[in-house]
């Protein structure tokens, strides 16, 4: 148990420390003179970073620099693509894809010798041919780090390092200066929306919470995120999860509750643990339990593991799997601010949503509020994925242009491919073409274009893509998660999907594209929960912008090539070198040589259209180009 | 409480805060169609196929769930709606074994009602269907999912009403099925035979197994004299099925009915709930004037609850009277008494009951009911399947003569005996005759409104000859659970309790006729349906079972003494404890 004026101690005697994890710091005697960051999130750690970690460990102590240098494991850094990523601050080397036997040279050459490893350095270099600082980099220097303050650069499973970023001082204002509904007018004047997808006002919901009559109350934390692709809030539970703990606490002062839930997938490991880490340090501190630092409110957490059903997602059936029922949701009204876990009032916002109330508490709703558009306050993060050079986790001004996160943050699409529309909210949202490229993204701009803002999860595609195939990946994504409890999702979306893939086959037609409109329209007019209501999406968004491809299909024709059953390959005979190596590389051998003889007086080649499973494998293969579909 | 104002579809209607729109649409004179909804059972907002739409509001929202609010304004009839509604049911359809020709629910299908209103195309959705093994391995009950539309009703009965709890949802998505534990088949979980799921089922994916063939067979069999015996509560529904209204007596009609099919003696098994009340009564003073009996006693007629006893609190064993049910009473008198009279080899004697209930076609089957060394019943048929044979024969049902009688000389019951159809039935009619064996005096009043209702539990403190005797009635297994539990943690402070495994008792039994939900919504069928059995009782000159002269008969030509060794044998029973996994 700490009280108020020992944490207070310990964010002073670390301040200077934290302070030094920025590029050009100056560093203040006594305190180490290099700091090593290694990235600890998910993706990082798949590739390794914990041997380069520990790699690092070993180096600094065989040369006795444990002291002057502080070496640290943090959450994400972002740019997940060129991970495994490591920082050493305060020079603001950015190393990425590293490998564990890259750190000898690193600390040799770097740590000790004071020269960057340049050929691991993120090579993305200015006018002048200089290589840019990591914040003059096009992935970040359009980012703007609320949520993620913290991320990549304090240790998450010390609590003393998020005590020195002001950490639980927002929750020490909010008790000691303001009451519950003063905490709650502030979060309404910020003009928070939830960050799980409709974007519901968060003020607004802890008001109802407040307000519905009853003694014992709850706090969620809605941490299932189960969009294909979308990671934001487990990055955030990886590299700050006190950021978490502090604002349902405050959430819990707020609405009037003693006892939060956490409710985390299970495929989460990682986040799992730095939440477990930081409940129990958050306990042995005497900020979670029954006299919260000592200010005589009782609060207290629990983890319940989600077994990864995406419509546990959906706040309702996120209870009923977290009370161990069934996870399917339930009719709303009554919504869980009156009726929710175990039948008692219930608050559940979402981790992001959780990220930005303990800066909302300590700088103000008007600080809050000076980002972002006239309906959509602050930041938003994103997951981008996709055709795009720089794949990973952003954070920007809610307003910030597509346009800017696909060609700056993004690097655009690789190979010099053109970009051909961006999906965001995962299987709930909708695609934006091209031609809409310049659409701030906002939560109403986004629901007016038939897209809508999502949990954050953004998918890029190129001319290769076929939209009818992405619509069809997506909705087969529904239907597979699907709970099965109401008829327009559990057969509307079969029976959808079902139309798709007779698209995707060719035997459509037109009349079957105006069935599977009325068909979307049905399904998300009269089902039940958010998942079905907004399951046709991808369908409803390829069609309005991309009709032309699915006319195509009912023609016979995938415009883009991935359709197999609309593909067929041919050699081009006059191209056609006769080396044999598409034949020799053909899995099912569909590929052998004719009668006729190419220049070089070798035989032609040709596929045989029964037996080629259109891999494409030859067309990787051939060195003359001479294979097209 | 406050009343809300609102209209629908323009007509102002009045209703009390807190009314659903499907109730207040009633009121306004506007049937919502429904599926998954049924009246205090189940409101899971699943099907979809109540939505209507509400001024301002921009979603459609589902009648079932949705309260009304003062000055909403409700349609139910807009295209939007109509057309919502419709793809709805094709959608259903769409996965559903459309096998109406030849499914027992046709006509009294819901969904084949709806899709017929809806002008639906059920060949509009095709696709992939769900194919699944028909589950029929037990003697009285049949699932069938390839029917099933996961309205859930059944899942509600089974584990809101009756906390049996051997069913509910398993997969998700398209693949999700209503199914037992581990997709095991309902013959190896604790099902207890209620039917109560197949009653409340919309659709053909729930029904009892079949067993006209085996008394067609026997009807037919030169060798066999068959006689036959109905249960109190048939009578009390059977005219349901031939389109009389929800509490008729049609008892003439039944009888004459069997005879027409061809039944050699038409039996009331009212004689055998008066020999029930004999025994059980003798055994119930016995046990209260012995300091070391286990009380409370508890009846034992009802073998779904028997089932349930014997799942769920077997070390509660010694509180269920040993009486065999009365179905099995009268197949044991039958096969004894009556085949000696009759001077024919018991196994030349076919006894079918007729009953309101699917676990009596599991009680015919189980251990010690055998009093004559053969099986005491041979076949026992539902309600609905002796209507279905009814038909089958091309018997003119409303033709018959109202006023047939049962068979001498022993098919007449009292209607103390008659009563056991309704829950507290079996209390009144053993406080009838246990009053005037204990008091030795003629009962005046015979009638014990406090166990009358249909109320889950009904309790009564009495005073029979200076003694003050606790009482307690409870219907549905979930009402019954909750005295069990009482009596398991050594706190019941009755002396004698009847359970009856369905909810109202008998009259609402898993054999009997289909109610839709549309129906159930406005008629309480249980209250309404054992009106027919205390109309007749207040009519009757014969009320208490021991006044029955044959019962009289019974024991002076052949029993002896009520609790003899004779009746011991007979007709009394054992039970088992039964595993539940």
């Amino acid at each position: 148990m700490k009280t108020l004026q020992q944490l207070q101690e310990i964010r002073e005697g670390l301040k200077a420390t934290i302070a030094e994890r920025k590029e050009g710091a100056a560093v203040t005697p006594g305190q180490p003179r290099l700091h090593i960051l290694v990235c600890g999130g998910t993706g990082c750690t798949s590739g390794n970073s914990q041997i380069i970690r520990d790699n690092f460990k070993k180096e600094l102590e065989e040369r006795g620099l444990t002291q002057e240098v502080q070496l640290i494991m943090t959450g994400c850094f972002g740019l997940c693509s060129k991970g495994p990523i490591a920082v050493v601050y305060p020079d603001g080397a950015f190393y990425t894809h590293i490998k564990p036997e890259d750190v000898a040279e690193i600390v040799e050459q770097h740590i000790v010798g004071g020269k960057p490893v340049e050929r691991l350095l993120h090579a993305e270099k200015d006018i002048h041919g200089q290589l840019k600082s990591i914040n003059d980099t096009d992935f970040y220097r359009s980012q703007r780090r609320v949520v993620l303050r913290n991320c990549g650069v304090i240790d998450p499973e010390n609590i003393d390092e998020y005590l020195a970023t002001d950490g639980y001082k927002a929750y020490e204002k909010a008790v000691t200066s303001m009451t519950p509904q003063q905490v709650i007018d502030e979060i309404k004047k910020s003009g928070l929306r939830g960050r799980g997808g409709a974007g519901f006002s968060t003020g607004m919901k802890w008001q109802f919470t407040h307000d519905a009559p009853g003694d014992v109350k709850y706090v969620a934390c809605n941490a299932d995120e189960g969009d294909p692709g979308a990671f934001m809030d487990r990055s955030l539970l990886e590299g700050d999860p006190h950021a978490v703990i502090e604002a349902m606490m405050i959430a819990g002062y707020a609405v009037g509750a003693e006892h939060g839930v956490i409710y985390v997938r299970a495929e989460y490991p990682i986040a799992v643990h730095r939440l477990e880490v930081a409940i129990k340090q958050a306990h042995e501190y005497g900020i979670l339990g029954d006299n919260v630092m000592g200010l005589g409110r009782k609060f207290d957490l629990e983890l319940r593991l989600g077994a990864g059903a995406f419509v546990c997602g959906e706040e309702t059936a996120l209870l009923n799997s977290a009370e161990g029922k069934r996870g399917e949701p339930r009719q709303r009204p009554p919504f869980p601010a009156v009726k929710g876990f175990f039948g008692k009032p219930t608050l559940i916002n979402n981790v992001e949503t959780y990220g930005n109330i303990t800066q909302i508490i300590l700088n103000g709703a008007d600080w809050f509020a000076s980002v972002g558009t006239e309906k959509s306050k602050g930041t938003k993060v994103f997951a981008l994925g996709g055709k795009l050079e720089n794949v990973g986790l952003v954070e920007i001004p809610m307003g910030t242009p597509l346009r800017t996160i696909v060609e700056d943050i993004g690097g655009g699409c690789p190979n010099g491919k053109k970009f051909k529309a961006a999906q965001t909210g995962g299987p709930s949202g909708g695609c934006i073409p091209a031609s809409l490229i310049d659409t701030p993204i906002d939560y109403d701009n986004l629901m007016a274009i038939g897209s809508m803002m999502g949990s954050g999860g953004l998918i890029v595609m190129d001319e290769d893509n076929c939209m009818v195939d992405i619509a069809k990946f997506f909705l087969e994504f529904t239907v597979d998660e699907s709970c099965g409890k109401c008829t327009p999702c559990r057969i509307g979306n079969k029976r959808l999907l079902e139309m798709l893939d007779k698209v995707t086959k060719g035997e459509a037609t037109l009349e079957d594209l105006d069935k599977m409109e009325e068909l979307c329209h049905y399904i998300k007019d009269n089902s039940l929960c958010g998942l079905g209501q907004t399951a046709p999406n991808p369908v409803l968004s390829t069609l309005r912008y991309f009709r032309d491809e699915y006319e195509a299909h009912c023609n016979g024709k995938c415009p883009a090539g991935v359709c197999k059953a609309l593909v067929s390959f041919k050699v081009d005979k006059d191209k056609c070198i006769g080396c044999t190596l598409c034949a020799r590389n053909c899995p099912v051998g569909a590929i052998s040589a004719t009668e006729e003889k190419a220049a070089n007086g070798r035989p032609i080649h040709a596929i045989d259209p029964k037996k080629c499973i259109k891999c494409g494998v030859c067309i990787s293969k051939c060195p003359k180009g001479a294979i097209s579909k | 409480m406050k009343n809300v104002n609102l209209k629908i579809n323009g007509v102002s209607v009045t209703v009390p805060e807190g009314t659903r729109i499907l109730d207040a649409a009633v009121k306004a004179g506007f049937k919502i169609p429904t599926l998954c909804y049924m009246k205090d059972l189940c409101n899971e907002s699943s099907c979809r196929v109540c939505v209507v739409e509400i001024k301002n509001n921009r979603k459609l929202m589902t009648a079932c769930s949705t309260v009304v609010a003062e000055g909403m304004e409700v349609f139910t009839n807009t295209p939007k709606v109509i057309a919502s509604r419709k793809i709805t049911l094709e959608l259903m359809l769409s996965n559903h074994h459309k096998e109406c020709l030849k499914c027992v629910r046709s006509g009294k299908c819901e969904l084949q009602t709806l899709a017929t209103e809806y002008g639906c195309d059920p060949f509009k959705y095709n696709g992939e269907m769900n194919d699944y093994e028909v589950d029929d391995v037990t003697p009285y009950l049949v699932r069938d999912n390839n029917k099933c539309i996961l309205c859930r009703r059944c899942v509600a009965a089974c584990n809101k009403l009756q906390t049996v709890g051997v069913i509910d949802a398993n997969n998700r998505g398209f693949a999700t099925a209503i199914a037992s534990p581990f997709g095991k088949s309902l013959g190896d979980v604790p099902c207890v035979a209620c039917g109560q799921c197949i009653n409340v089922c919309p659709t053909g994916a729930l029904r009892e197994k079949d067993n006209l063939a085996d008394v067609e067979k026997l009807l037919n069999d030169p060798e066999k004299t068959v006689v036959v015996g109905t249960a109190p509560a048939v009578r009390a529904a059977l005219g349901e099925e031939f389109g009389y209204p929800i509490g008729t007596d049609t008892e003439g009609r039944m009888v004459a009915a069997l005879k027409s099919i061809g039944f050699d003696k038409v039996f009331d098994v009212n004689m055998a709930a008066d020999m029930t009340i004999m025994e059980e009564g003798t055994e119930f003073l016995a046990r209260l004037n012995d300091p070391n009996a286990t009380l409370p006693m508890i009846t034992s007629c009802s073998p779904g609850w028997i089932r349930f006893i014997e799942y769920n609190y077997p070390e509660q064993l010694a509180n269920l009277s040993t009486c065999k049910s009365p179905q099995q009473m009268f197949g044991a008198i039958m096969k004894t008494y009556y085949a000696k009279k009759l001077g024919i080899d018991p196994k030349n004697l076919a006894v079918v009951t007729v009953m309101p209930c699917i676990a009596k076609k599991f009680e015919l089957t189980r251990d010690d009911q055998s009093a004559a060394g053969v099986p005491d019943i041979d076949v026992s048929i539902t309600t609905r399947e002796l209507a279905r044979l009814i038909k089958k024969y091309g018997i003119d049902f409303k033709s018959l003569d109202p006023k047939a009688e049962f068979d001498d000389p022993i098919g007449k019951g009292s209607t103390a005996g008659l009563i056991f159809g309704a829950t507290g039935g079996v209390m009144e009619a053993a406080l009838r005759t246990v009053a005037e064996v204990v008091t030795g005096k003629t009962l005046e009043n015979v009638d014990y409104k406090a166990v009358r209702g249909t109320k889950g539990i009904k309790e009564a403190t009495l005073k029979i000859g200076g003694k003050t005797l606790n009482i307690a009635v409870a219907s549905g297994l979930g009402n019954a659970r909750v005295l069990m539990d009482e009596i398991k943690a050594g706190k019941s402070k009755y002396h004698f309790i009847e359970i009856m495994a369905c909810p109202g008792g008998c009259v609402n039994g898993g054999g009997q006729p289909i109610v839709d939900s549309q129906t159930r919504n406005v008629v309480d069928v249980r209250k309404t349906r054992a009106k027919v059995l205390y109309g007749k009782d207040k009519k009757s000159a014969l009320r208490k079972s021991h006044e029955n002269p044959v019962v009289k008969t019974l024991y002076g030509e052949f029993f002896g003494e009520p609790g003899g060794h004779k009746a011991h044998e007979i007709l009394h029973t054992s039970y088992v404890k039964r595993n539940k996994y």
